[in-house]
């Protein structure tokens, strides 16, 4: 089974998640374990979360960007969501989280940074 | 009433690792109606969000069983039912608000929103210390051209 797994950037004061694979509440306890730590330890001025590897998403990918959002709040961070596809999009506007966290469509170049 | 031309049922303890395993399945059954990408996409999330009810909120403390069984017609009408036999949904109507939920933290309160508008139709009937029963309900577009004596 495809489960969700998350690599982290930490560059200067932004810190990328690229999530990949499934996101349900199965796996989006794992995800949010290690975004957690990695953001108390470093306290990030920006979360960037991207979807762009993630295949599927129900509410708890919701979940995940409401929770991530909360963080960085009490941080006096940002959170920015990006890649989302159409069918992410249609839960996200649901939600109202658009309100809450920045959404961006474009390129995050993450690909470039540390590797 | 028009016969389905293929049904399947399917039941699993409510460990949280068969979310998974419960929207593939469910979605490899419908595959014999050649739906479009996005229609899959939507029984998935829509299968998932049921399923992961049962298991956080119908057996919150303990594992129990999880049933599904699916229909599906010439026509391309999809009919899956999920059921518990968990703690039941006192109030059907406010469980269905949106951004209602008795689950804490991390959720949304989404999902009975997100089953609405990914399926045609969604109907919850539940009894208090007896379970719940969830029916989706979907119409696939048949594409054209496929005459069945052809
Ligand atoms: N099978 C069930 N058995 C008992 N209670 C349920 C069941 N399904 C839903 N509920 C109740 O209905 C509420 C709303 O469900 P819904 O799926 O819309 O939101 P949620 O599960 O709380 O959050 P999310 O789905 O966004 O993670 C739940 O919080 C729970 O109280
Ligand atoms: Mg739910």
């Amino acid at each position: 089974m495809d489960n969700g797994t998350v690599r982290l950037i930490l560059q200067d004061d932004v810190l990328t998640a690229v999530l990949s694979g499934e996101i349900d509440h199965h796996t989006a306890q794992g995800m949010r374990e290690e975004i957690d730590f990695t953001v108390n330890q470093s306290k990030p001025k920006k979360l960037i979360l991207s979807f762009e590897h993630v295949g599927f998403m129900d509410s708890a990918g919701i979940g995940l960007i409401i929770g991530r959002y909360k963080l960085m709040e009490s941080l006096g961070g940002e959170l920015v969501v990006s890649h989302l596809s159409p069918k992410m999009e249609q839960i996200v506007s649901l939600s109202g989280v658009g309100k809450l966290a920045k959404i961006e469509k474009g390129e995050t170049n993450y690909d470039q940074a540390n590797e | 009433m028009i016969k389905p031309m293929n049904e399947m049922s399917l039941s699993f303890l409510s460990c949280s690792a068969n979310e998974g395993f419960a929207r593939a399945t469910v979605s490899a059954f419908v595959a014999q109606l050649d739906p479009t990408v996005g229609e899959i996409s939507d029984i998935k999330t829509a299968v998932s969000e049921a399923v992961t009810n049962c298991i956080i909120h119908a057996y919150r403390d303990v594992i129990g069983m999880i049933y599904i069984s699916v229909k599906i017609f010439e026509n391309g009408k999809v009919v899956i039912r999920i059921r518990d036999k968990g703690c039941g949904i006192e109030d059907i109507e406010k469980a269905k608000e949106p951004l209602y939920s008795t689950g804490g933290e991390e959720r949304a309160g989404l999902g009975f929103m997100v089953m609405e508008s990914f399926m045609d139709q969604m109907k919850v009937t539940s009894k208090v210390g007896k379970g719940t029963v969830v029916v989706l309900q979907k119409e696939l577009e048949r594409k054209q051209a496929k005459s069945a004596n052809g």
